[in-house]
């Protein structure tokens, strides 16, 4: 019968697992054939336009549309007063059109239909918007002060005992503890205490956000869009018009990344609403400059934590007070900054304590491993620290102190099977562990850890007449899952991968199928490939059975082919089966559906090489070399690619990446050339080490791949960074002139 | 808003008086970018790339003639002129990527008046003319004086530059361009330092020429620093009072690019390093 949970085969007995074949969608990403959203183009379709807030917090008094609504070309402007009033936590629907107040400089206030986007951008102007400007705060220090204006005047923190009988920027507070911290600390023969602070920065993905919509008099639009999950654009979209989820299809386009930032939704109700009201469909695309100012970037931190170690490496209590920025409004990024800090290590003794901070800048939404780059830099930092004080090789430390399966996690479950020491050994036993390094060199060694997650997935598998296996899932493919999900078919149907086609399909031709988030897409989405495959297989044995007239038992599937175990007849190729499938009962299609459970936590170490120009403060990467625990790679260079891209993100977020508001709120760099993500150039190659733990939760021992490798980087650079220069940067980014002025200070000049 | 493409100078001279709400433009790299953050669009827009002598790159009596609309890559490419003026060269072959060298011009580069502007430095010290048209005739200026501070310029209405003209150097004499920016490229100068050296046999240097980029309104020369080089060797001393002198000529802003005192430690940094490989390159 058909047991997904069965453990496939022997790894090493793997024919399509573990191979590279060219990903499926590859060819039409190269000659320009795959369709992102702003490729679409309806009859009679209207350009949308968003007039958005300048400034950072306001009341708005006022907004006229008249002399917008005459102007040439315009079909619709709407407000938030053509939208329900949301449920009072509906934050996704508060933020994307003001109401009493705008909280951020960049927050959509208005939008407009017209024929054209240059006549949609005139009337946008034409709209009177009456600001009455509000104090604002745009850093954890000044948001969570005594006197602090106040965002929203009735947040009260969650969390906190008694509950505060007063208002503040402060939504929650999360506490994980164990131990005794005093005794912990009584006991280290070294402790150490810092404070980092880290900036706002934004996952930088390349495709702005874009949409179609064609809303019927019926009140049901079709909306084609890119995102992360289009289940989510339905669920979210509908709540913000007041609809029913069945009211909306989404079909989802080629996505030009995501990283996380595409687990929400801006401009798909504005798209529906106008073109309900033009009767249109209506067009809306970003220009850089709104998806720098308004959409999700990841919070800056104010982090401070205490570790005490003995003399032998053992880390015995560790501390922190963890401060995370939300944006506009509440969020959960400190309680996972909590989950994530101390998680690679196993410390008897911890209190850990993290607030959410709302300040007024955009909301923040998930980054690859939300929170975990900045709680690793803190960790890893200062776990470093430890190791220089103690004399002790930086991974030996970390090997004293590493969790392995069945160590707690901070927040309680314990690990199953995990490969972090694997990731370490891998690390040290690399021949880049040993290269000699020169004048003004370093090395920086650090870890990190993501929990990943499972949630719901669907599959249909159907195999057309030609004997070609078509399998759908409802997972947007972001980083390659639609190759690994052929992959695994291939596997389980024993069939060319190339006779497996995977698609993405629309929100009424697949079941319900979560975001494409937390790495759990080959896990968990694997999961219903394989379900939907192995009944797949039962029907196949059953319609070979029927054609031999033999009873089923009698019938097994290897290698793409029914065999009849008696050997009273030839075996049967699957295509054979198919096109006879109209005699033995109709078209060959199955579906699986699961809420995916015992995803496996990831973790993956670091190692980085660098050159300071002590003249300069410049830095040049030289060599990155990243072991991270796949469980099982399914499609390896896939994998690889997945490690490669987490490494260059954090190098981009260690060096040069941040949000520069000025004093107004007003974002001063929403643009790739003074916004910073790294070009080709400014990387070597990143030399990857797959480590495969298996995890048996998964049919092939798949753990999600695609966050943890943004994890260590920024204390891999600063770790290189001190080794090179003797300077600890605790602030980010590592920007030259940070650098050079921590060396001026250092060498007491200038 | 029209868009002419006039095939001769005269032609585009006519355009240019027939409609006072006009532009020029070669490849358009700073101009359209300025439009869609704001920049209010002309009625005309006047593309020089089609008049034959604006896009031309020659050497005629040793004086080298670059047309002002000639795309950047071609101008990194050439190795004639490379041999002759290598960090000239090498100041083209910054700007921005592969796909903004297929446009992006000197004459863009000059007038649209950037502070940070890689050419700009390179062409001073080599000390490049800008040929200038109107209706009146040709006129020749420095381009030291083209910038009069940032996206001003010296240009009267109705007037464009055709092409830079620049004398072929003497033996023993080269330059050199280095500029600092975070990255490695798709950036703006943070510093940009450029340098034209000459040396006698004995290892003193002759005569020099330094200038800076983005570390004041305009490009600026260091006439301290050109001092302190002419005959004498390149040595500590002289290294020093070029660093010196490179930091005592900056007048920086403060942005998100850069600090002020971050990009007056730098430019002498710079300073230093482009004399070194400036005077490197005219020993040989
Ligand atoms: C992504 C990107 C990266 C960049 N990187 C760099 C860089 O690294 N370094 C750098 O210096 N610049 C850089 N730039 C700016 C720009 O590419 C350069 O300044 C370029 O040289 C401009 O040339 P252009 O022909 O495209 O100018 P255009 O945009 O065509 O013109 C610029 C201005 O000059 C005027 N103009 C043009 N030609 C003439 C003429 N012959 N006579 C009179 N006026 C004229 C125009 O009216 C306009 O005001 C970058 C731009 C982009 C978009």
């Amino acid at each position: 019968m058909t047991d997904i949970n069965a453990v496939s085969n022997t790894p090493n007995s793997y024919k399509w697992v573990g191979t590279r074949p060219v990903r499926h969608d590859g060819l039409e990403k190269v000659n320009g054939h795959a369709r992102f959203a702003a490729d679409l183009s309806l009859p009679r379709m209207l350009s949308g336009h968003v007039l958005r807030s300048p400034f950072a917090h306001a009341r708005i008094i006022s907004i006229d549309t008249k002399e917008a609504e005459a102007m040439p070309g315009v079909k619709a402007v709407i407000t938030s007063a053509d939208f329900p009033e949301p449920h009072r936590k509906d934050y996704v629907s508060l933020n994307l059109m003001a109401r009493d107040k705008v909280f951020y400089e960049g927050q959509a206030v208005a939008a407009v239909a017209a024929g054209t986007k240059r006549q949609a951008k005139a009337a946008a102007e034409k709209i009177v918007v009456q600001y009455q400007e509000l104090p604002h705060v745009l850093s954890i220090d000044e948001a969570m002060a005594e006197d602090a204006p106040l965002l929203h005047e009735n947040l009260i923190t969650k969390g906190v005992e008694p509950v505060p009988g007063k208002a503040s920027n402060i939504p929650s507070r999360t506490l994980f503890e164990r131990g005794d911290l005093d005794a912990g600390f009584k006991e280290a023969d070294v402790v150490f205490e810092q404070e980092f602070t880290t900036k706002v920065v934004h996952q930088g993905y390349i495709e702005p956000h874009a949409v179609v919509a064609d809303t019927s008099s019926d009140d049901r639009s079709v909306i084609w869009c890119s995102s992360q999950g289009h289940f989510m654009i339905r669920a979210k979209t509908a709540a913000m018009l007041g609809w029913e989820p069945s009211q909306l299809k989404v079909i989802p386009a080629e996505i030009g990344g995501g990283f996380g930032g595409k687990t929400t939704i801006y401009l798909e109700p504005l798209a529906a609403k106008l073109s309900q009201k033009a009767k249109r469909p209506v067009k809306i695309v970003m220009s850089r400059d709104e998806v720098f100012r308004a959409t999700g970037p990841t919070p800056g931190t104010k982090l401070r934590i205490k570790l005490g170690a003995k003399k032998n490496g053992k880390i015995v209590a560790g501390k922190a007070w963890l401060a995370y920025e939300n944006g506009a409004y509440p969020g959960i990024w400190g309680m996972l900054g909590a989950m994530c800090l101390f998680a690679p290590y196993d410390i008897p003794n911890f209190y850990v304590e993290a607030f959410e901070v709302v300040v007024n800048k955009p909301v923040n939404i998930a980054y690859r491993a939300p929170s975990a780059p900045m709680a690793a830099f803190a960790t890893e930092t200062v776990v470093d620290q430890i190791a220089r004080e103690l004399k002790l090789d930086p991974i030996e430390l970390r090997l004293i102190n590493a969790v392995e399966e069945g160590s707690r996690k901070p927040d309680g479950p314990k690990y199953g099977p995990i490969g972090f020491k694997e990731t370490l050994e891998a690390i040290r036993n690399h021949p880049n562990y040993s290269i000699p390094l020169g004048p003004n060199q370093g090395r920086g060694i650090a870890s990190g850890y993501w929990f990943n997650i499972g949630e719901s997935s669907s599959a249909t598998v159907h195999l057309t007449e030609d004997g070609t296996a078509i399998v759908v899932t409802g997972s947007p493919d972001i980083g390659g899952s639609r190759a690994s999900m052929a992959l695994m078919a291939a596997e389980e149907l024993g069939i060319d991968v190339k006779l497996v086609q995977p698609r993405v399909a629309d929100t009424d031709s697949i079941g319900f199928t979560d975001v494409t988030e937390g790495s759990r897409t080959t896990f968990a989405t694997g999961m219903a490939v394989v379900g939907a495959c192995r009944q797949l297989i039962d029907e196949l044995r059953k319609r070979a059975a029927m054609m031999w007239e033999v009873d089923i038992d009698e019938v097994e599937w290897m290698d793409g082919n029914a065999l009849h175990t008696v050997n009273k007849h030839a075996p049967l190729a699957l295509a054979e089966i198919t096109k006879s499938a109209k005699k033995t009962g109709g078209p060959l299609t199955t579906t699986h559906s699961l809420e995916a459970r015992g995803a496996g936590a990831a973790f993956s170490t670091q190692m980085c090489d660098l050159e300071v120009d002590p003249e300069t403060g410049a830095v040049t990467i030289l060599r990155y070399t990243t072991a991270q625990d796949a469980g099982t790679a399914i499609h390896p260079g896939y994998v690889e690619g997945q490690f490669q891209g987490g490494v260059a993100q954090g190098i981009g977020w260690a060096l040069n990446e941040e949000y520069v508001h000025n004093a107004e709120g007003v974002m001063e760099n929403p643009g790739f050339l003074d916004y910073r993500i790294p070009v080709a150039s400014d990387l070597p190659m990143i030399e990857t080490i797959i480590v495969e733990v298996p995890n048996p939760k998964h049919p092939y021992g798949v753990r999600g791949v695609g966050e943890v490798g943004i994890v260590p980087p920024i204390p891999a650079v600063a770790n290189a960074i001190h080794d090179a220069t003797g300077l600890r940067m605790r602030r980010l980014p590592m920007s030259p002139m940070t650098i050079l002025a921590g060396l001026n200070q250092k060498n007491g000049s200038a | 808003m029209k868009y002419e493409a006039p095939k001769s100078i005269d032609e585009a001279l006519e355009l240019l008086e027939s409609e006072p709400d006009s532009c020029v433009f070669a490849g358009a790299t700073d101009i359209i970018p300025q439009m869609r953050s704001g920049r209010p669009e002309p009625k005309l827009m006047i593309d020089l790339k089609c008049i034959p002598e604006m896009v031309q790159i020659a050497c005629e009596n040793k004086v080298w003639t670059i047309g002002a609309a000639v795309p950047a890559v071609l101008i990194a490419g050439d190795s004639a002129l490379k041999s002759d003026f290598p960090g000239l060269a090498e100041s083209a072959g910054l700007i921005g990527s592969d796909q903004i060298q297929n446009r992006a011009s000197l004459g863009g580069n000059v007038c649209n008046a950037s502070p940070a502007a890689d050419t700009v430095p390179a062409l001073i010290v080599n000390n490049a003319h800008a040929v200038i048209a109107s209706k009146g005739g040709m006129r020749t200026l420095p381009v030291a004086l083209i910038a009069t501070g940032p996206g001003s310029t010296s240009l009267n209405a109705g007037e464009f530059i055709v092409a830079f003209r620049i004398e072929q150097p003497l033996p023993h004499s080269a330059d050199a361009y280095l500029r600092f920016i975070p990255r490695t490229e798709m950036d703006i100068a943070v510093v940009g330092a450029a340098a034209r050296i000459t040396m006698d046999k004995a290892g003193n240097c002759t005569d020099a020429v330094i200038a800076l980029g983005a570390v004041a309104p305009t490009a600026v020369r260091v006439t301290a620093a050109e001092d302190a080089l002419r005959g004498n060797p390149i040595d500590e001393d002289t290294l020093t009072k070029i660093m010196a002198a490179a930091r005592a000529a900056c007048n920086p802003i403060d942005d998100k690019r850069g600090s002020k005192e971050y990009r007056t430690q730098v430019a002498g940094v710079l300073a230093k390093r482009v004399v070194i490989e400036a005077a490197d390159r005219a020993r040989k």
